[in-house]
């Protein structure tokens, strides 16, 4: 189909997969950490911030070896999280997902944060004066004005899923059905004489995802903007 | 509701940034003008009376209910105090419609038969017709009276009204007053209402509390307001 060859269309489901299931279980925390960060007021804010960011900045292969050496089979979190839950994330594609959620959460984190800044904090007063407590004005007020930044967090974070290498390769290795996500193919690819057109095939195919992410993000954001809004 | 006669008891001490808040006064159903320059904590004292703000030391009780006792480590929050608050700008929900935004309290305090219903703020208010509208297609005026109507019908045995006039057109300013007014009379609740307006004193209250630098300087009536150079000592109390 479409001249793809088996081993290709594996490697594009798993990257699909693998950034969706990174994206849908990064946004949870990233909505909780950016609320934190934003609102509260706590000691080693600063050091839990630089923390969180910190896979923006670091090499993604060292990321990728913190993530071996944290949750591995003999990582502490690793061990943890098999003996007790039977989760396993070594050479698996669930590692891959951690790795790809890892290295997008700073992106999502800060689209969010950011939305949650320009909340005017008098909206959030106004819901508790009229009987909410903080948990309803949350889900009530906070939440949805935030949803476009949290929306277009969610799509950078998987687009950016999409094309982590350093920290999976690294993590979970270049396993074909089983951690070898577009990236990972592509180079394989580079590495063996003839496998030019399939490198070529899959770049194309990322890059029609990416485009793809980022206009759903454009059409999905400005649906919600004119729902909500906010820019009075 | 406490069955007390609708009545405010405020006396706190807050120490602020640039001033210390030390002021005492009472207040009965109708409304009491705060007024002053801008920094002399009209502000500060809706916030110690809405909950947002915790004040060092002293009482603030509502119709016999007591909202904060420092001494007696009581502090209702926020949300429990059934206070109405009408803001500068309004702070209608954007991502609501105006029906959704009227009948927020509502979701919370239903269980309250003492209430306005919902029909009669709407008709009395003369908002019936913007029910389905975003707050982003309404004009000021028609903001403040949604705004208004948000706050009477959450039930509140206070309503606290922070210059509710100051976004709102001059042609549209009289008929706003006239429904402040309407409000008054029928919902017998105390108002607090912070004002630089001489007219908006004059129409409206029954009492006027004014502040200087954090302090009670005087209480009084309208008709007791000194002249505008006393009450003016930062230029900001326009007699429009």
């Amino acid at each position: 189909m479409l001249g793809f060859s088996q081993d290709e269309w594996t490697a594009i489901f798993l990257s699909l997969r693998v950034a969706t299931v990174a994206t849908i279980f990064a946004v949870p925390f990233a909505v909780l950490a950016a609320y934190a960060l934003a609102r509260w007021k706590f000691p080693g804010k600063i050091m839990l911030d630089s923390f969180l960011h910190l896979p923006l900045v670091m090499p993604p292969v060292v990321t990728g070896y913190l993530l071996l050496l944290t949750f591995g089979k003999q990582g502490v979190a690793g061990k943890f999280l098999y003996d007790y839950f039977g989760l396993s994330f070594s050479f698996r594609w669930t590692g891959a997902a951690l790795a790809c959620g890892v290295m997008g959460f700073p992106l999502m984190l800060r689209a969010i944060r950011l939305s949650f800044d320009s909340i005017d904090r008098r909206l959030e007063t106004a819901a508790g004066t009229l009987g909410a407590s903080r948990t309803w004005t949350f889900f009530l007020v906070t939440l949805p004005l935030a949803l476009p930044g949290i929306i277009v967090g969610a799509i950078l974070c998987f687009a950016k899923a999409l094309g982590e290498f350093g920290a999976t390769i690294t993590f979970v290795s270049n396993i074909p059905g089983e951690t070898q996500t577009i990236p990972s193919a592509i180079y394989t690819y580079t590495q063996v004489p003839g496998g030019e057109g399939q490198a070529l095939r899959l770049t194309l195919v990322s890059i029609g995802i990416a485009m793809a992410a980022l206009v759903a993000s454009e059409v999905l954001n400005r649906r919600v903007q004119k729902q909500i809004a906010v820019f009075e | 509701m406490t069955g007390a006669a609708p009545s405010l008891s405020l006396n706190v001490r807050q120490q602020r940034k640039d001033f210390l808040l030390d002021v005492a006064f009472e207040a009965g159903s109708g409304i009491t003008a705060l007024v002053g320059p801008s920094g002399s904590g009209k502000t500060t004292i809706l916030n110690i009376i809405a909950g947002t703000l915790r004040p060092d030391a002293g009482r603030v009780v509502v119709s016999g209910r007591v909202l904060t006792d420092v001494a007696q480590r009581i502090f209702v929050p926020c949300h429990r105090r059934r206070v109405g608050f009408v803001f500068q700008d309004a702070q209608l929900f954007p991502h609501l419609t105006v029906e959704q935004n009227i009948k927020f309290g509502r979701w919370f305090r239903s269980a309250q038969a003492d209430g306005p219903a919902v029909d009669v703020v709407t008709r009395e208010l003369g908002i019936g017709g913007l029910l389905n509208r975003r707050p982003a297609t309404l004009s000021g005026g028609e903001k403040q009276r949604v705004a208004l109507a948000r706050a009477l019908l959450s039930s509140p045995q206070i309503l606290l009204m922070d210059e509710p006039l100051s976004g709102v057109d001059d042609a549209r300013r009289n008929e706003i007053m006239g429904l402040i007014e309407h409000v008054r009379d029928e919902f017998r609740v105390p108002i607090v209402y912070v004002t630089h307006s001489r007219n908006e004193v004059q129409r409206l209250a029954s009492r006027v509390v004014r502040l200087e630098a954090g302090r009670v300087a005087s209480v009084g009536s309208a008709a007791d307001l000194p002249g505008d150079d006393a009450l003016k000592p930062r230029s900001d109390f326009a007699s429009t």
